[in-house]
This record gives structure tokens, C-alpha cells and sequence, in this order.
């Protein structure tokens, strides 16, 4: 709350800092030349008294938290907390939801007297955090106020600040990537310790179903990833490409050489509203439409076994999602395959369809197999239709109408629900994801090195 | 000197053999066309089947069933005090009082034994919100219309069982049943009766999230896209940004999921399902996408326009955000549109961050928990009960109108706004 008092206070002072500077700046300019313009004085003083006071500001709240809790720990009541992690740590969390106001009493007694004295110390930290901050926003306006001269360069100090600014954004791509990696693989690697990695790469067996209590029986699961993977592959690759590649590929071929122009401005944008809708829609629909129509299709053709939580029925509509990004990926080599081949080919006699495949398809190749290994790779990094329409059990068969289950269904399975964050069980979906990151980004590489290759052939 | 000639065959066009195979070489031509219309028929024929069937089941869901039901307030034990409910703490007081059996009573008085069953959790609401409008009510014998159970409803749309149907029937002979739109579908949060859920609690959480990932992922797209375009040197640490942004932009979505649970969850100790996280974690999501579309405008700047600012004396950072910026502006928006209408279907990545929770109450701010409409689709999905088919299906149109609109201002934007140089 002080601090939040802080961050406005902060943000007061550099708007009077740089109403100064520019004010200054204005009456500097009355009887002599300045190098920069009056707003640059401005925004130069504004941008030296924010930007460390905030930096420091948000420096300051993960500090503070920790010295607070250090200072309850050594306060006489936090030495009677019991000497057991989790314990304390439950209690210390009621009591700073106690002190916060999110909640009116906790389940355990000690926290209640807890309370207060969190408040009381959090109220003197943030205190001496926000003074600091505001201290620094201060003396960053009193440095950059003193500064303004006919001669000063303001403008190139606000230009230096906007560098930093613009390097600063775009390094958080670069830190996305590196979170991703470095908290996939922190949790993988506390799993690994859990449970051996050969057995999570190699095992035929799925079933994570631990024990909610250490004692009871039971209590470890099998984390083989074989099965998932099998889906996976099953679902995104196999039955949705099924689906998506001679549809998308057929649909590019009629856009691009057959359609009228004026049809094909009318359907292509059309066919891209497929890839716009929600997946959480598909996923209704293939749960609620298209499921029962695949399981009687299978007992009317003697599955015995077909379940309404088919591969096919999500596979399918995962296939029908893809149709756009096939299409526009084989629409974009189709048209970079150089004209003169086509003319050469019509001209010897063959027919349209003789030239575009004989042709143009195979000099188009290495672009659409590019494009299919992409819509492959967002094909098992999809899940909400495989959530709601493929299924749990982690079956390795290759019966379309059998239920599988995939990476991603796990994953949320693993995560959702109520769980202590440290058990193998939510680890796991850590692995899984590391696994899947793995996949999709080597995919990512071979395709895009693929398609790169080959449109250096034509240029 | 003709001799190749006379010996190579002679082609005769009108021969009946070659005739028929150039008729063969036509008819397969056309079978390649066919079989190319009826790939995009078949694709859009999807679509249309996939919008019909969301718009059958859900419109439904945009009505509700009323219900006459003749109240005589003497004869109900619900000690209300016209007089005392003109003070501001009314509703409170009728919320206090025993409506639920003295709208049973009264059903089974007007009604018979069926009527006990015929009233459920809206029907109190609505009660309440009618008492507390006009106190007067409660010295007469008022008929009001009430919305009816879940399972009447559902039977009065021809979907229920037997016994409802019945019921339908019943009070379709009376004259006493009457379809109304629902408004209440639009102003109210989740709930666990399916009969008086809405979809406002979601819609608002989905705005605040959107607004933070909006908030974050466009500056520092923009930004970013300018900082590579403008000034990046050829060198190994921009090779690294441009690989992470193309990469980061092919990631699965729940694995951003994933990140946000180990980062913003565990390690920064965020509040749960707020969307103070969902829009940090979409917006790490759509910042590539972001970022891709930026460069894609800036680059149809003409260096022209560089090359004249830098000569009546800008200095780089004024050419670019002077000039070359707002020049490219329309082309970022409309990338910018595109993927805030991709974050606002997003599910997989919220429910990884526990967004999933049932909460009644729309959110107070963005630190509070909150569920986003996709989110609650699917979890409306996942009900037993028949009556959240219908509603699933209709708060699938709301999003689908959302994400209509957002994709129409992308192109309007397009279409008005950018330049061919």
C-alpha cells in the first residue's frame, strides 16, 4: 500500500521536475540560442527523476518481502513457529493473507497473532523503501534541474535514455526464451531426481495416480511417456494431417491458378476465419458434434471398442483448424516458383493441371513439406481440442476410434486441480512441457531451414 | 537431308486413339478443378456447419422462459413491511426472508403438486429484485411472471424430459408460459444453476486481461520492432533476438503456461487467477506477434521519408518517431488487433495459472480472481446438468461476435488507413 503511495509520489515529482526544466528552459531561451528544444530539457529532467527511482522501487519489493519475513522468524513469537518448512511456511502465508485483508481468520491458530506484527513490519519496510525511492526521484531532479544551460544537449540525453529503452524491449524476448528454458529445465531436473529420465523417455506406462498421503499404498506412479507421445503423434500428425493436407493444398492449388481474382479475394479471407475461431470452440464442437457421429460410424463398422473420446473425432477437427495455415504456407511457394517454368511447360502442350503437377508441385515441394512440418508442430502444441474431445487413458494402439491421450491433456491434467507444488506428479508436467518445447522448436528449425533453403534456389 | 523426318511418325490429330486421349487429358483436367472447388467448398462448408450449429444451439440461450405465477402475499410468512422497504437496505431485507417457500406455496396452490418444482434459484432473484422495486406489491394478489426452473426451461424448448414436458404442456394450456429475451444471460456471472448464469463476470475478466496484455505486449512490441529495424547492428546479440522473437512465436501456448506458473506464480508470489497474470503471461504470448507485424510496417516505410527528415537536420530518433512511426502506425494496429483477438480466445495458457476457479462475482480489479470467457466455456463444457448446453453454446456466439469485431476493425484499419507508396 506505502509503496503504491510511493510509485504515484514518484510519478508527481517527475511531472513537476519536468514541468520545471522545460519552464527553465523557456526563459534560458529568451536571451540566448539553446542547442535543444525546451520539451527535450523537460522530458530529460522527468526521465532522471522516474526512471532509478522506479528501477529502485521495483528492486525494492522482492527485498522487502524477504526482510520481512526474516524479521518475523526472529521476532519472539515467529521462534515459538515450529521448526518444520512447509508448517511455517502454510502459517506465515495465512497470517500475511490475514494481515493483506484477503482473508478473516486462518485454520491455523498462531497466525492470528501473527498478523499484526506482519502488518506492523511490512508497514516500517516499506516505509524505509518508499523514502529511499522517493529520496532518489528527488535527487535525480535536483541533478538533472542543475544541468539545464544554453549549451547543455538534452536532447541527446533523452535520446541516450530512449536507446536503453528500446534495448531494454527488446531483450525481453531473449529473457522469454531463457525463462521458458531455464524454468522448463529447473523443474525437469528436480523430477529427474524423482524419477529416473530413462524410464520417463522409454516407458510404456502412463499412470500418474500417486498417492494423496505418503503412507497409503500405492503411492508411486509410472511416468513413461512413450503412450503420450504415440497420441501426440497419432492425433497431430497422422489423422490431422490426413485432413489438413490434401484439403489445404488442394484449396491453394484452386485459389492461386484456378479461382477468378475476384473469388479468390472473397474466399481466402474466408478460409482464414478457420484458423481465427477460438480452440476452445473447436473443441466444443468436436467434443459435442462430431464425437457421437464417430463413435457410431465406428460401431457401424464393427469396432467393438470405439470410444466418444476418439482420436479420430479430434484429430479430425484439429485437421480442419490447420486448412488455413496449410493452405496460405503452399499458397506462398506456389507463387514463388518462377513463371517462366509454367510458361514452358504450358507451352510444350500440357494441359493446367498436367503443369501443376508435373510441374509446378514438385518445384513447390520443399516449401509445402516446410510448411506441413510447421502445421505439425502447431499441431502437437495445440490443447484445448485434444482436452475436451481426446481422452485420459494413455493407450498405445493405432485404432482411430480408441481414445488416446496426449502431451498437452496430460499437462493440464497434471496442473489443474488442487496439488502441493513439489510432488512428482506436478513435476512431471514440467517434463512433459520441457519435451514438448523440445520438439516443437527442433521442428521449428528443420522447417524454417527447409523452406529458407529452397527459396534461395529461385532467386 | 529429310531422312529424321520421314521417320519419325506422323502425328495424326484426328485419329480416333488420339483423339480419345486428349479427351481423357480434358476430362482429367476438369477432375482436377473439381477436386480443387470441392476442397474449398468442403473447407468453407466446415465453417458455415461449425457458426450453424454453435448459432442453433446457443440462440436459445439468449431466451427464458416465464412463468405466471399468482402470489397472494397475505397468505405467505414473509413478515415484509411494505413501509420498512423504502430505506436503502431493502433488498437485504427481502433477500432475508423466506421467498423459496412462498413461491413453492403458491405454485402448488395455482398449479398442483408439480408446482413445487417449477421455480428455482431465478425465480428468487427476480422476486426480489420485483419486491424491492415496488413494495406496494406485497399488500395484493399481484400474478407475476417469473423465469421457471432450469428444467423447464430446457423442456420448454423441446429438449427436456417427460415429466418437464408435461409440466410445458400444462402451462401452455393456461396461457401461462411466455418466452422472454434474457438478459440476464448478459448482466450476470457464473452460477451454479444453470438458469440464471451469465457471462458478465467472464467478459470482464476478459477485458481486464486483454487491457494488461494490451497494456504491455504493444510498447514493447513496438519498441522492440523499431530498436531491430532502425538500430539493431548485424552482430551475434541481435541474431539472438531475432531468433528467440521467431521462435517465442511458433512456442505452443501452454507453454507460456507453464512459464507463468514457474515464474509469476512461484517465484514472484502473484495472486492466483488474477488477471494481473493471465495478461502478463498472454502478453509475453502475443509480443512476438507484435514485434513480427511492426517490422513488416516499418519496412514498407520508404527510405525517402528517412532520407528527407534526415536532411533538414532530425536526428535519428526523430526521424524514426516523428516520421517513420506514425507512417507505420496502421500496419501495427492491425497486427496489434489481430493478436489481442488471438490472446482473447486463449485458453490453454489461463488455466495453467489457475483462472479456472468457479467465481460468482465479476472482479473488483486486475489482482482479484477472475475467470475469461474462453475459460468459462469450458468449463460450462464440462457440466452435467443439459440446461449449460445451451449456455455454453451462447457464450461461445458472445466470443465469436468479440473476436468478429475485433478482426473487422483489423481490416476496416487495413482498408482505410494503409498506403501503397
Amino acid at each position: 500500500m506505502t509503496l503504491g503511495i510511493a510509485f504515484v509520489a514518484i510519478l508527481v515529482v517527475a511531472v513537476a521536475a519536468g514541468w520545471l526544466g522545460y519552464s527553465r528552459a523557456r526563459r534560458l531561451r529568451i536571451d540566448s540560442r539553446l542547442h535543444s528544444l525546451p520539451s527535450y530539457h523537460g522530458a530529460y529532467a522527468a526521465l532522471w527523476t522516474a526512471i532509478p527511482a522506479l528501477l529502485l522501487l521495483a528492486a525494492w519489493a522482492p527485498v522487502q518481502s524477504r526482510l520481512v519475513d526474516q524479521a518475523i522468524l526472529q521476532s519472539p513469537e515467529g521462534q515459538k513457529l515450529p521448526a518444520f518448512d512447509m508448517q511455517r511456511e502454510t502459517i506465515l502465508a495465512e497470517a500475511r493473507e490475514i494481515a493483506h485483508g484477503d482473508r478473516e481468520q486462518g485454520f491455523n491458530p498462531e497466525s492470528a497473532t501473527l498478523a499484526p506484527q506482519i502488518r506492523a513490519i511490512e508497514t516500517r519496510y516499506s516505509m524505509l523503501g518508499g523514502g529511499l525511492a522517493l529520496l532518489a526521484a528527488v535527487a535525480g531532479a535536483a541533478l538533472a534541474l542543475r544541468r539545464s544551460a544554453p549549451h547543455f544537449r538534452a536532447r541527446t540525453g533523452v535520446e541516450r535514455w530512449l536507446m536503453i529503452l528500446l534495448v531494454a524491449a527488446s531483450l525481453i524476448a531473449v529473457l522469454t526464451t531463457l525463462g521458458i528454458l531455464l524454468s522448463l529445465m529447473f523443474e525437469s531436473l528436480r523430477f529427474f531426481r524423482l524419477y529416473p529420465p530413462g524410464d520417463f523417455i522409454f516407458g510404456t506406462e502412463w499412470s500418474p495416480q500417486t498417492a494423496i498421503r505418503a503412507d497409503q499404498a500405492g503411492s508411486s506412479g509410472a511416468f513413461g511417456s512413450v503412450p503420450l507421445m504415440w497420441g501426440t503423434f497419432f492425433i497431430g500428425a497422422i489423422i490431422a494431417m490426413i485432413v489438413a493436407v490434401p484439403l489445404g493444398l488442394m484449396s491453394a492449388i484452386y485459389l492461386t491458378q484456378y479461382a477468378h481474382p475476384r473469388t479468390r479475394r472473397w474466399l481466402k479471407p474466408i478460409l482464414e476465419i478457420l484458423a481465427g475461431v477460438p480452440t476452445v470452440v473447436y473443441g466444443y464442437f468436436a467434443a459435442l458434434t462430431v464425437a457421437p457421429v464417430v463413435r457410431d460410424l465406428g460401431l457401424a463398422l464393427g469396432v467393438t471398442s470405439a470410444s466418444s473420446e476418439s482420436a479420430l473425432a479430434a484429430g479430425s477437427v484439429m485437421g480442419v483448424m490447420i486448412i488455413p495455415f496449410i493452405s496460405s504456407m503452399a499458397d506462398d511457394s506456389i507463387a514463388a516458383v518462377p513463371q517462366a517454368m509454367r510458361d514452358g511447360s504450358l507451352a510444350m502442350g500440357a494441359t493446367k493441371s498436367e503443369t501443376i503437377r508435373k510441374v509446378v508441385l514438385p518445384a513447390a515441394l520443399p516449401g509445402v513439406i516446410g510448411g506441413i512440418l510447421l502445421a505439425v508442430s502447431r499441431a502437437i502444441g495445440e490443447t484445448m481440442i485434444v482436452v475436451m474431445a481426446a481422452g485420459l487413458a494413455a493407450n498405445l494402439t493405432a485404432n482411430p476410434f480408441a481414445s488416446v491421450t496426449t502431451v498437452t491433456v496430460q499437462i493440464v491434467q497434471l496442473l489443474t486441480g488442487d496439488q502441493e507444488f513439489d510432488s512428482a506428479k506436478t513435476l512431471a508436467a514440467f517434463a512433459l512441457g520441457l519435451a514438448l518445447f523440445l520438439i516443437t522448436f527442433l521442428l521449428n528449425l528443420i522447417a524454417l531451414h527447409v523452406v529458407r533453403k529452397y527459396r534461395e534456389q529461385y532467386e | 537431308m529429310n531422312s529424321a523426318a520421314h521417320d519419325r511418325a506422323v502425328s495424326r490429330w484426328m485419329d480416333a486413339g488420339m483423339q480419345k486421349r486428349v479427351r481423357r487429358r480434358y476430362s482429367a483436367e476438369r477432375r482436377f478443378r473439381l477436386i480443387g472447388l470441392s476442397a474449398v467448398a468442403i473447407s468453407v462448408g466446415f465453417l458455415a456447419f461449425l457458426l450453424f450449429t454453435m448459432a442453433a444451439k446457443g440462440l436459445g440461450g439468449f431466451v427464458h422462459y416465464e412463468a405466471a405465477l399468482p402470489i397472494d402475499f397475505a397468505r405467505t410468512n414473509l413478515f415484509l413491511e411494505p413501509a420498512n422497504l423504502r430505506g436503502p437496505d431493502a433488498s437485504e431485507l427481502v433477500a432475508a426472508a423466506d421467498l423459496e417457500s412462498a413461491i413453492a406455496q403458491s405454485a402448488t396452490a395455482a398449479y398442483g403438486p408439480a408446482g413445487s418444482e417449477m421455480f428455482g434459484d431465478g425465480a428468487i432473484t427476480a422476486l426480489t429484485r420485483k419486491i424491492v422495486a415496488d413494495p406496494a406489491l406485497l399488500s395484493g394478489k399481484p400474478v407475476l411472471w417469473l423465469p421457471v426452473a432450469s428444467s423447464i426451461d430446457v423442456a420448454a424448448k423441446h429438449d427436456g424430459e417427460a415429466k418437464s414436458e408435461q409440466v410445458v404442456q400444462m402451462l401452455e394450456r393456461r396461457d401461462a408460459l411466455r418466452g422472454r429475451f434474457n438478459l440476464n444471460f448478459l448482466t450476470a456471472s457464473d452460477s451454479t444453476d444453470p438458469s440464471s448464469v451469465g457471462v458478465w463476470g467472464a467478459l470482464k475478466g476478459s477485458f481486464l486481461t486483454i487491457l494488461v496484455t494490451m497494456g504491455l505486449a504493444f510498447p514493447v512490441g513496438v519498441l522492440a520492432a523499431v530498436y531491430l529495424e532502425e538500430f539493431a547492428p548485424r552482430n551475434r546479440f541481435t541474431d539472438a533476438i531475432e531468433v528467440s522473437i521467431n521462435n517465442l512465436a511458433a512456442v505452443p501456448s501452454i507453454i507460456f503456461g507453464l512459464l507463468g506458473l514457474a515464474v509469476f506464480l512461484n517465484v514472484m508470489n502473484l495472486p492466483r487467477s488474477a488477471p494481473l497474470v493471465g495478461g502478463l503471461t498472454l502478453a509475453l504470448m502475443t509480443m512476438p506477434v507484435i514485434v513480427i507485424a511492426g517490422r513488416n510496417a516499418i519496412k514498407t516505410v520508404p527510405p525517402s521519408i528517412r532520407d528527407a527528415a534526415l536532411g533538414v537536420g532530425a536526428s535519428q530518433m526523430q526521424v524514426v518517431f516523428h516520421h517513420v512511426l506514425p507512417l507505420a502506425l496502421p500496419g501495427i494496429l492491425t497486427g496489434t488487433i489481430i493478436g489481442m483477438a488471438r490472446a482473447l480466445g486463449e485458453t490453454a495458457p489461463l488455466l495453467m495459472i489457475g483462472m479456472r476457479a468457479f467465481i460468482a462475482a465479476p472482479p473488483g480489479g486486475i489482482a482479484s480472481p477472475a475467470t475469461v470467457l474462453p475459460v468459462q466455456i469450458f468449463l460450462w463444457s464440462d457440466e452435467v446438468d443439459r440446461g449449460f448446453v445451451e449456455k455454453t453454446s451462447a457464450a461461445i456466439i458472445v466470443l465469436l461476435v468479440f473476436m468478429l469485431m475485433m478482426n473487422g476493425l483489423a481490416i476496416y484499419l487495413r482498408n482505410r488507413f494503409e498506403r501503397r507508396w
